[in-house]
């Protein structure tokens, strides 16, 4: 009798009438393989695995992450709010106990979306992962999370959510930046002053195959989250390593991938990316289930599979051995290095050009952190986009001390309103969110 | 004149309608060891002084794959089965004669491995060996690509008495239930086959020679030619001949709840606007999962004779039932029993009833009067309950489109129809506890076998269109047509339709009950290299369950009461 080890909850929701374009790769047809895969293997059938319903995420859980210019309504489609919802539910029903773990196949994805929000980029708009954790933190009091992002492409939308958050631990595993879009993820960025060492990047060279992720996982990811003791692991579940992708370099396979998730061990994936979808998805995600329920995934294979066409170099192994190895220096030193970018640091600046692909808009981002002994520090980012719009987004942190809070409030309450179209404050501590405008 | 005939676990029952209503009902008790009389000695008292030429054709219901399947009295048949990547096929096997043979097909229909022809052959003559005489062929995505299964049908043929094949079988997704399916079809067929050959041979004997036609768990009928090809379409009619017996009452603007109380358990399904709502899958029976089409129906242990108890302080009613009420002759008190307490039940052993009922009320320290109450009340509070955990599901089944998700319907039913024997005690209580309008069916003792007579012939097809390989195929017709280019949904639609109606009337449908539905219908663009180069167009499209065509009046034409 098939069997589910883990009790096992999936959402699958493949927006069957929503696409960014008819020709985009993120279209209707994207997961139609994936799910006559799912439905003929008889996934949803199987004791122990169940498939939920979406609900549609409210505005108040977009506002706790986001801030949405000019608001979460011009930014979402309807889609966004099943997606992000999608995740909600998934995390919902990890926390009822109404299941071990769960994965939630939605799309559009999420994982490109950053704290300000003027429009999408990398076919995401709002950061479905990053909903999910922090409605999860605000009705379950959950506190320390872990998120591995093996999307092909750099995290940096939960990069930068995470920045300056020690209790969020953000690890991605991606092709390195020089050779792909978003061009960011090298191990240097390891987040803000006051959160030093929660985030990692792992870039990995072009034709990476199953080997070199493995060994990322075994050698710095599993030891990484043995230090960190997360509340909940939750890996952004991208498929565009795989060797079929057409929109990357690399050579992980359907087996790959389900081996990743065994020792991973997620208690939450998301799917992001991965665009081969007659060729890979169907495979990929059967792979991913099965590890996720802990049953038997040996014979999940591409009918072309073939590990010695996939045989990784010698120097591809050896970068990723001293990524790694980088990657664990930076872990272990963090309070040290933390130590060293406060020095004499009262105010932190960040200043930045982001570029929204899908939309088509440049914004300028200039930020600037409390940089707080106490607790993680509020900051304010002044943020311009070349469509006219000009925000000053004020962020109080789920645990910030009484002078951060007070920081927070005297930048929302007394900032000149200048050529901003809007302040907006949002206050984790009372879970608040609120608009000033001219 | 037709006649409905519906075999339950206790009495089997046959009526006779024509356009004027109900014409004769009777009720036959029946023995589970010899379902045969019961289906036999019922026609024949139903037809008695009635020439056959009167008489159009017959539905029938019966336990009998049900029974064997429950019973597990199934012979020994052979499965073929060819697998590509995903769930280890070993854990489908169906029993010792279970033979995987290397050939394999994408979800997309592209053949990945080729068949192995000498594994097929060396199955065959084991299974030849061993005795077999029914075998089914799946293939994983057969209904993609069926060219293996119907070559190994090929191979295989002329060493069986018959062979199932997966594709044939339902378009829908699902290798193991499309296994489960092909193995009880094969497994249920000689037992199907000599049952009813059997049946229209006494009454051949016995001059009448009527049309036979089986109800299916969809509330729809197949000709017995049909049922020879599809046994597996017959297992659970039941619940199915009591929903079809209610629709004609059901208000056709609203949702309501069928209730079909009985003495063990009380069946429940919904129906929108009169229409009944289908199962998503399949049904499941004794641990199968299968892609037998059904109607949505939930059975829960509640019923006029459930046992009733009191453990741990806490008064508890069902799931089981141990005999008839104590006011029968049964062993332990029951609802029924409460009913005869409370002066609700006629003729029975109140006395008996009263010493059950105050035995339980000395355990709650209630009055005998409370106690029956307390009974009362709860039976049909939990009867409450579970129809709305029922609605509860039907509405949480996920959805795929955006559409659906925020502007998708949720169902609240309003109204209740009862049927069943304990109706009349039941409904008033019903209503008084709930918000629904509650009605009984007329006739509810006998709704179920009016419902199989009157269920009009069902049947559902699905088509795959792909306009970059210029192909249409509708797996269980086995059709493949080359398309034109330029081919479109809506020329999709009127193909699906077309073959609909095609597979209705051959297998017993008359044209004036062809009401279709589209079940499902998507239409993708499929890019390749970032370029559109056609569409994947989807239907699925069925007969819409429901009552024949001249007897839709009839509902007001039958009478109320019973008592006949």
């Amino acid at each position: 009798m098939l069997k589910a080890r883990n009790q096992t909850g999936l959402i699958f929701f493949p927006a069957y009438d929503w696409a960014i374009s008819p020709t985009h790769p993120e279209r209707e047809e994207r997961l139609l393989y994936t799910q006559d895969q799912i439905f003929e293997e008889g996934l949803f059938d199987i004791e122990g695995i169940r498939e939920l319903k979406a609900e549609v995420v409210d505005i108040e859980d977009v506002q706790r992450v986001h801030f949405c210019v000019p608001d979460a309504r011009s930014v979402m489609t309807e889609s966004h709010f099943i997606s992000a919802g999608g995740a909600k539910t998934i995390g919902r029903a990890r926390m009822d106990g109404l299941v071990d773990r769960g994965f939630a196949l939605v799309r559009p994805p999420g994982h490109h979306a950053m704290r300000v929000v003027h429009g999408g980029r990398g076919f995401c708009n709002v950061n479905n992962e990053a909903i999910m954790i922090e409605y999860l933190r605000k009705a379950y009091g959950i506190d320390r999370v872990a998120i591995i992002d093996t999307d092909c492409h750099h995290g940096d939308g939960t990069q930068d959510i995470y920045w300056h958050d020690p209790d969020t631990l953000f690890i991605s595993l991606h092709q390195d930046g020089r050779t792909l879009f978003p061009g960011s993820g090298f191990s240097k960025e390891l987040g803000g002053p006051t959160a030093a060492g929660t985030t990692l990047n792992i870039p990995l060279p072009p034709y990476t195959s199953e080997e070199g992720f493995l060994t990322v996982i075994k050698k710095a990811v599993l030891p990484i989250l043995e230090d960190f003791k997360p509340d909940l692991i939750v890996n952004s579940a991208g498929q565009d390593n795989h060797y079929t992708d057409p929109l990357t370099n690399m050579n992980f396979s359907a087996r790959g991938y389900a081996d990743l998730t065994a020792l991973l061990k997620p208690d939450i994936a998301v799917l992001e990316g991965g665009y081969s979808i007659e060729n890979a998805l169907p495979y990929v995600n059967v792979g991913i289930i099965l590890a996720m329920a802990g049953m038997d995934y040996s014979f999940v294979t591409e009918p072309d599979y073939s590990p010695q066409r996939l045989y990784q170099g010698s120097s591809i192994t050896e970068t990723i051995e001293k990524t790694c190895e980088q990657v664990l220096d930076i872990w272990r030193d963090r309070e040290n290095i933390r130590i060293r970018m406060q020095e004499n640091v009262i105010y932190d600046q960040r200043k930045r050009n982001i570029f929204y692909d899908t939309d088509e808009i440049f914004e300028t981002q200039n930020e600037t952190l409390h940089v707080c002994r106490d607790c993680s520090g509020a900051y304010k980012i002044d943020s311009s986009a070349d469509n006219g719009n000009r925000i000053l987004a004020v962020h109080i942190p789920r645990k910030a001390c009484r002078n951060c809070r007070d920081i927070g409030y005297k930048w929302f309450e007394e900032t000149d309103m200048g050529s901003y179209g809007m302040i907006i404050l949002q206050d984790r501590l009372e879970d608040q969110y609120q608009v000033r405008k001219k | 004149m037709i006649i409905g005939l519906d075999v339950g676990g206790t009495h089997t029952d046959v009526v006779l309608l024509d356009e004027n209503g109900l014409q004769r009902r009777i009720k036959v008790a029946t023995d589970a060891s010899s379902l045969f009389d019961a289906v036999f000695s019922g026609l024949t008292h139903i037809t008695r002084d009635i020439p056959a030429d009167q008489i159009s054709h017959a539905v029938l219901s019966t336990t009998l794959t049900t029974n064997a399947i429950v019973q597990q009295k199934l012979p020994t048949v052979g499965m073929i089965v060819t697998c590509g990547p995903g769930i280890d096929p070993e854990y489908f096997r169906t029993g010792e004669h279970y033979y995987l043979v290397a050939g394999a097909m994408d979800h997309s229909g592209r053949e990945i491995c080729t068949l192995d022809e000498q594994a097929v052959r060396d199955a065959a003559d084991k299974m030849k060996a061993a005795g077999i005489e029914y075998v089914g062929v799946v293939g994983k995505f057969s209904i993609r690509n069926p060219a293996h299964e119907l070559r190994i049908r090929k191979i295989i043929a002329p060493m069986f008495e018959k062979v199932f094949l997966g594709h044939n079988i339902s378009g829908s997704f699902s290798f193991p239930r499309r296994i489960a399916t092909a193995f009880l079809n094969a497994s249920i067929y000689p037992v199907h086959k000599n049952f009813f050959e059997a049946v229209k041979q006494s009454l051949e004997q016995n001059g009448i020679d009527l049309p036979i036609y089986i109800l299916k768990a969809d509330g729809g009928t197949m000709d017995f030619d049909t049922s020879i090809d599809f046994p597996g379409q017959s297992i659970l009619s039941g619940p199915a001949a009591s929903v079809m017996g209610s629709i004609a009452f059901a208000p056709p603007d609203a949702e309501t709840i069928v209730l079909d109380i009985g003495g063990t358990t009380t069946d429940m399904a919904v129906l929108i606007n009169g229409v009944p709502v289908l199962a998503p899958h399949g049904i499941e029976i004794n641990g199968y999962k299968t892609l037998i089409r059904a109607l949505h129906t939930q059975s829960v242990g509640l019923g006029g004779d459930s046992v009733v108890r009191v453990s741990g302080g806490e008064l508890t009613i069902g799931p089981d039932r141990s005999g008839p009420a104590l006011a029968y002759g049964g062993p332990e008190p029951t609802p029924t029993d409460a009913l005869f307490v409370l002066g609700k039940a006629g003729e029975g052993d109140r006395e008996k009833a009263e010493t059950g009922i105050t035995a339980i009320a000395k355990q709650l320290g209630l009055s005998t009067q409370q106690a029956a109450q307390k009974i009362f009340d709860q039976t049909c509070r939990q009867i409450l309950d579970y129809a709305r955990q029922m609605v509860e599901k039907i509405n949480s089944k996920p959805v795929y489109t955006v559409r659906e998700a925020l502007h998708g319907h949720s169902i609240s039913p309003t109204h209740l129809l009862v049927l069943g024997g304990p109706s009349p005690q039941f409904a008033q209580h019903l209503e008084s506890m709930s918000d629904y309008t509650v009605h009984m069916v007329p006739q509810w003792d006998v709704a179920n076998a009016i419902g199989t007579a009157l269920s009009r012939t069902t049947c559902e097809v699905t088509l795959f269109a792909d306009t970059y390989k210029l192909e249409a195929s509708a797996p269980e017709e086995m059709f493949v047509q080359s398309l034109k280019p330029g081919f479109k949904l809506a020329d999709a639609r009127q193909m699906a339709e077309d073959l609909l109606k095609k597979k209705a009337i051959r297998e017993g449908a008359r044209t004036e009950d062809l009401e279709t539905d589209v079940l499902e219908e998507f239409e993708f663009n499929m890019v390749r290299d970032f370029r559109m180069i056609g569409k994947n167009i989807r239907i699925k499209i069925q007969v819409r369950p429901g009552l024949i065509h001249e007897y839709r009046q009839i509902a007001e034409k039958i009478p109320r009461d019973p008592a006949r």
